[in-house]
C-alpha cells in the first residue's frame, strides 16, 4: 500500500467536508474518486499532498500516511511532498512561458540537473512520456499558451512527471476536453501506472469504469464505498452506490 | 489612439437611412450617441490641448528651431531660450523617483499581495490609496521640512563617502536639490505602484500558485518565479503610469529642486524642470516671446508624455507577446 489513510475528518472553517474518511492506495495502480460535486472526492485529494494547507482555516484530523510515514506530523518537509506527490488541475494551467521551460521548471526549483543537457535530456523523455514530443518538439521554445487544450494538459502532465514523483493525484484531469483529447489522456493514464501510483477525481462513471483499478465512491463528505472497480460497477455493496452508477441521482 | 479609432469606425460603417427622430425612439440609438459623444469629448480635449500648445509656441519656434530643445542658455532678459537643462532636470528627477520608487514599490506590493495576511493587507492597501490623494503641496512641505535636511545631513555625506568616485555624488550638497525633487517624486509615486502591482499580483490565477507548489516549489519560488513574471505586464504599466505622473508633477518639485537652470551631473547640485519652470515664471512673463518659449516647454513636456506613454504600450505588447499571457 502507497498511501494509507485513516479516520481523516476536513474542516473548512467551521464546515466539516469529510467525516471519519478511512481507505488505503494501492502502489502502481489507479485509483479512481467518484461522487456528485461537492462531495468531498476533490477536498480529499487536494489534502493526500497538503494542497488544502494554503487554503486559510482549514483543518485536518486523523491522518495520511505515504510509506509508513505521517504526512501531517511536523517532520514532514511539504515542498518535498509534494515533489514526491504531484497534482494534475481540472483547468490545464501551463504557465506563461516555452514548452520547454514549463517542463523544466520542476527541474530548475529542486535542482535536479544544472547541466543544459541534462535538462534537455528530462523535458525530452518526460515529453515522451506524457506523448507529447512528436507534436512539440519543433515548438519547445514557442509560448505554451499556443498549445491546444489537450496538448497543454498533457504539457502539464510532463512538467509533473519531471521532478519523479511517485504519486500521481489528478483533479478531473480531461473534463474540459474534448472526447479524443481526454482518450490521449486516459491512454496516458493507463500506461503511466507501470510506474506510478496514480489517483483520479472524476466526474465521468465510464471514464473511472475505464481506466482505474479501484473506486471510491464519495457521498456528502464520506467516503461510501471502496472496492475493485469491476465490483463497483458491478456489484456494488451500498444502494446509493448503486443508485449513483445507475444514474438515479447525482 | 484607441479613442480615434472607435470614432472612426464608427463614422465608416454602413448605416440605414432613417429620419432622426425614428432613430433616436429606440433607446439603444440615444445612448450610442451619448457615449459616443462622451468618448468624442476625450479625443477632442487632447487634440485641441495639442494645437493650442503647437500655435501658442509659434514665435519661440520659428525664431530658434530645434535648437530651442539643445540650448542651454535660459535668460528671458536677452531672450535667448534653451530647453535643456528643464527637460535634463526633468528626466532625471523622474528617473531618480523610479530608480527609488520601483523596488520599494513592487517590493511593497509582492508582501501585501503574497505574504501579508488579508486583513493586514487590505489594511494597508486602504492607507496607501489615501497616500495618493495628498495635495502635493503638502508632500512639498514635508520634503522642506523632513527630506531636505535629511538628504543633506545624512544621504549625501554617505553617499559621498563610499560612491563619491562617481561623478553623480561629487560637489557640496545643500539640500535642495535634484536628488531631493526625485526623493519626493519617489514618495509621491509609490501609491500608484503600489496599489496597481498589489491588484494585479492578486488577480494572478490560483492554479498558477497550486501548479508551482504542486512540483515542490517554495512560496518565495513561486512568487518569485511565476506570479510576478504572470503580473509582469501590469506591474510595468503601474511603473509607467508614476513616470508619467513624476514626469508631470510640479508643485512639490518646485519647492526642493532649487530652480537653477544650469545642467550640473551631481544630483547633490540643484536644478529646474519644465512643470517647475511654467509654474514659476507663467505669471511674471511679460514678453510674447517669454511666453511663446514658456508654452513650447509645456509642448515639449507633452511630447515626452506621450512618448513615454507610447513606449509603455509597446513595452508591454511585447513582453507580453514573447511569454504567451493572455
Amino acid at each position: 500500500m502507497k498511501i494509507n489513510v485513516g479516520r481523516v475528518n476536513f474542516y473548512y472553517g467551521k464546515q466539516q467536508a469529510l467525516y471519519d474518511v478511512s481507505t488505503r492506495i494501492r502502489q502502481q495502480a489507479v485509483t479512481a474518486l467518484i461522487g456528485p460535486s461537492g462531495c468531498g472526492k476533490s477536498t480529499f485529494l487536494r489534502s493526500l499532498n497538503r494542497m488544502n494547507d494554503l487554503i486559510p482555516g482549514a483543518r485536518l484530523e486523523g491522518k495520511v500516511e505515504l510509506d509508513g510515514e505521517d504526512i501531517y506530523s511536523d517532520e514532514m518537509d511539504v515542498i518535498h511532498l509534494r515533489r514526491r506527490v504531484g497534482m494534475i488541475f481540472q483547468r490545464s494551467n501551463p504557465f506563461p512561458m516555452s514548452v520547454y521551460d514549463n517542463v523544466a521548471y520542476g527541474v530548475r526549483v529542486n535542482k535536479l540537473a544544472r547541466k543544459r543537457l541534462e535538462v534537455d535530456e528530462i523535458v525530452e523523455k518526460t515529453l515522451r512520456a506524457a506523448a507529447l514530443w512528436e507534436e512539440v518538439k519543433d515548438r519547445l521554445h514557442r509560448s505554451a499558451m499556443s498549445l491546444s487544450g489537450g496538448q497543454q494538459q498533457r504539457l502539464c502532465i510532463a512538467r509533473a512527471l519531471a521532478v519523479e514523483p511517485e504519486v500521481l493525484l489528478m483533479d478531473e484531469p480531461a473534463s474540459a476536453l474534448d472526447p479524443i483529447s481526454t482518450a490521449k489522456i486516459e491512454e496516458l493514464i493507463y500506461n503511466l501506472k507501470q510506474s506510478y501510483t496514480i489517483v483520479v477525481v472524476t466526474h465521468n462513471m465510464q471514464q473511472a469504469a475505464r481506466i482505474s483499478d479501484e473506486t471510491g465512491f464519495f457521498l456528502n463528505g464520506r467516503l461510501v464505498e471502496f472496492n475493485e472497480t469491476k465490483r463497483i460497477f458491478t456489484a456494488p455493496a451500498v444502494r446509493e452506490t448503486e443508485d449513483y452508477i445507475t444514474g438515479r441521482f447525482g | 489612439m484607441p479613442l480615434s479609432s472607435t470614432v472612426a469606425a464608427n463614422a465608416g460603417a454602413p448605416r440605414r437611412v432613417r429620419p432622426l427622430a425614428r432613430r433616436l425612439q429606440r433607446g439603444d440609438q440615444i445612448a450610442h450617441l451619448i457615449t459616443l459623444i462622451f468618448a468624442a469629448t476625450i479625443f477632442i480635449v487632447t487634440a485641441l490641448l495639442f494645437y493650442e500648445l503647437y500655435t501658442g509656441a509659434l514665435l519661440t519656434r520659428q525664431k530658434f528651431g530645434w535648437s530651442f530643445l539643445s540650448g542651454t542658455t535660459w535668460d528671458p532678459v536677452a531672450l535667448e531660450f534653451g530647453a535643456l537643462p528643464f527637460i535634463y532636470g526633468t528626466l532625471v528627477t523622474s528617473a531618480l523617483a523610479l530608480i527609488i520608487g520601483v523596488p520599494l514599490g513592487v517590493g511593497a506590493a509582492i508582501f501585501l499581495a503574497e505574504l501579508a495576511p488579508l486583513g493586514v493587507s487590505d489594511g494597508l492597501a486602504f492607507i496607501i490609496e489615501l497616500l495618493a490623494a495628498v495635495p502635493s503641496v503638502i508632500y512639498g512641505l514635508l520634503a522642506i521640512f523632513t527630506l531636505v535636511p535629511f538628504l543633506r545631513d545624512y544621504v549625501a555625506p554617505l553617499l559621498q563617502s563610499t560612491l563619491g568616485f562617481l561623478p553623480l555624488f561629487q560637489g557640496q550638497s545643500y539640500g535642495v536639490s535634484l536628488l531631493a525633487g526625485g526623493s519626493i517624486l519617489a514618495i509621491m509615486v509609490l501609491p500608484f505602484i503600489i496599489s496597481i502591482s498589489r491588484e494585479v499580483l492578486l488577480a494572478v490565477p490560483r492554479e498558477q500558485r497550486e501548479a508551482s507548489l504542486a512540483l515542490g516549489a517554495t512560496q518565495w519560488e513561486t512568487t518569485w518565479n511565476v506570479v510576478v513574471p504572470y503580473a509582469k505586464a501590469g506591474i510595468i504599466g503601474s511603473i509607467f503610469l508614476a513616470l508619467a505622473r513624476a514626469l508631470g508633477e510640479t508643485m512639490a518639485v518646485t519647492m526642493v529642486i532649487g530652480n537653477d537652470p544650469r545642467i550640473n551631473l551631481s544630483v547633490f547640485a540643484p536644478g529646474y524642470s519644465i512643470a517647475a519652470a511654467i509654474a514659476n515664471e507663467f505669471s511674471e512673463a511679460t514678453g510674447d516671446m517669454h511666453i511663446s518659449a514658456l508654452i513650447e516647454l509645456g509642448f515639449v513636456l507633452f511630447c515626452i508624455t506621450i512618448a513615454v506613454n507610447a513606449v509603455a504600450r509597446l513595452l508591454i505588447l511585447t513582453t507580453t507577446r514573447k511569454s504567451g499571457a493572455t
